[in-house]
């Protein structure tokens, strides 16, 4: 029984492993397509969507037999409560790359703010880098890299602050661009919340390993405010 | 798809007055292992009985409806029981190895059907040990006893006996109910791979064991067939509430 068992939960990590794949795929194509203005595949995004969520669907169902026929305790309960927990954070972070896209798509006002978009398209290879690294972490469940992932966010919070100070600065001089870098301001909260879902899953592999539940950069600091 | 390797039409069984099968019809297909379970008196282990008819000898027994193996009546005048349960081989809820050697067990069938030819029964014999995932635990000690072996190790003795007379269908009732866990959990992944070449019915007062190991499930209840549908969908999603209540724990 025990070997029928562990196939079922490779076949769940293959899975798992895929839809992260194709999550950190449309990240990439979204935030390419928004610095490119390219509605074309914006729309692709939005579309391939479907096939994500369908992905978290069976990924969701087969978990739930798991636990119906095996009634897994210890770790492999743990194997399978991760799985589930880390596949909605992945879905999620496809639904933020579909804001992107949806940004891409209605973009209004002609004037861009080239700096921005840089710093847009840095703050997405870098997201598009830690899930990457995120889910190989999650593959070999190596606590280590997982902090080390989370760790990389606070980076990625701070470009999305500087995106905003400088798109507000931007916006004061020339009202003509206000529309344009309120999409700016947009897309890189979108793509910074993909960062916090990156932790997320950091904290589920500590949680498969240690069995603690805990958090990492916390944001319900009151300092935070003042940046 | 599996092939349908035998089913039932509304078989009713009446011991004396009492009704303990009010009509029962479900298929059982091969490379399956199909579960029956429900509580103690519903009529399951008579059910899996009545299949090779082991309740025969049972005096005041009287069986309407129809068994159907091979393209017959199974209860149809005529039926020779030995060789139908040579086909549908039964393992018992208690190991009862033959008081003889481990070897001799699971040669007896071979014997007693008159095969006489030395090096073809050490090989049925070594292939069935093997199948039954015991060869590697007794193949220095053979000629021993089989009631010196563990409950465990007695009871693959046993289903190794019914392997050697080469069965279509393998019916077990409670198998693993007097074994320990780790002897369990040998046994099941041991059904896991016969499965791949047998029919297998088990009935199981384990709902664990019935979720883990079967692919159909049966739900028995007051000698009717409440529900029968894959494992995954009885374990997850029953149609009947009676069901939901006993894989559930409510009743029982």
């Amino acid at each position: 029984m025990r070997r029928a068992y562990e196939e079922e939960l490779n076949r769940l990590h293959a899975s798992f492993f895929r839809m992260g794949r194709a999550v950190n795929e449309a990240i990439h194509q979204s935030v390419k397509a928004f610095v490119n203005h390219d509605k074309e595949l914006a729309k692709k995004v939005i579309e391939q969507d479907k096939e994500i969520n369908e992905m978290e669907h069976e990924l969701e169902q087969a978990c739930i037999e798991l636990i119906a026929l095996q009634q897994p305790v210890t770790t492999d309960l743990r194997k399978i409560i991760t799985v589930m927990k880390a596949s909605a954070d992945l879905e999620r972070m496809g639904d933020h790359a579909v804001s992107i896209s949806k940004s891409t798509i209605r973009v209004k006002g002609s004037k861009r703010i080239y700096e921005i978009e840089a710093m847009i398209s840095e703050a997405g290879d870098r997201v598009e880098k830690m899930v990457q690294e995120v889910l190989d972490a999650f593959v070999d469940s190596d606590d280590e890299k997982a902090i080390r992932v989370a760790n990389e966010d606070l980076e990625i919070d701070e470009l999305t602050r500087d995106i905003h100070r400088i798109s507000i600065e931007e916006m004061k001089k020339d009202p003509d661009i206000v529309l344009g870098a309120t999409d700016y301001m947009l897309a890189s909260t979108y793509v910074e919340r993909i960062g916090d879902y990156v932790t997320n899953i950091s904290e589920w592999i500590l949680y498969l390993n240690s069995g603690k539940i805990q958090e990492l950069n916390t944001h319900h600091n009151i300092d935070d405010l003042n940046n | 798809m599996n092939e349908q390797i035998v089913s039932t039409e509304n078989v009713h069984l009446y011991y004396g007055d009492f009704e303990a099968l009010k009509g029962i019809s479900m298929e059982f297909y091969d490379n399956q292992i199909t579960a029956l379970i429900g509580p103690s008196g519903c009529g399951k282990s008579t059910y899996l009985r009545l299949i090779n008819r082991m309740n025969d000898l049972i005096p005041g027994v009287k069986i309407t409806g129809k068994v159907n193996y091979d393209g017959k009546n199974v209860y149809d005048e005529g039926t020779d029981t030995v060789e139908l349960r040579k086909k549908i081989g039964m393992v018992f809820q208690q190991p009862n190895p033959f008081p003889f050697s481990i070897y001799e067990n699971v040669a007896y069938g071979l014997k007693i059907a008159g095969m006489k030819d030395k090096n073809k029964i050490d090989e049925i014999v070594e292939r069935s040990l093997r199948k039954a995932a015991i060869w590697n635990e007794v193949k220095d000690k053979l000629d021993e006893n089989a009631l010196a072996l563990s409950g465990g190790q007695q009871q693959r003795v046993c289903i190794a006996r019914v392997l050697a007379i080469e069965p279509d269908v393998i019916l077990l009732d409670e198998p693993t109910s007097a074994l320990d866990p780790i002897s369990s959990g040998k046994i099941e992944r041991m059904l896991e791979e016969l499965k791949k070449e047998y029919t297998i019915i088990i009935v199981t007062h384990n709902m664990q064991q019935a979720s883990r190991i079967s692919d159909r499930t049966a739900f028995f209840l007051d000698g009717n067939l409440i529900e029968v549908d894959d494992t995954r969908k009885i374990f997850t999603n029953p149609e009947k509430k009676e069901t939901e209540d006993y894989i559930s724990g409510r009743f029982g």
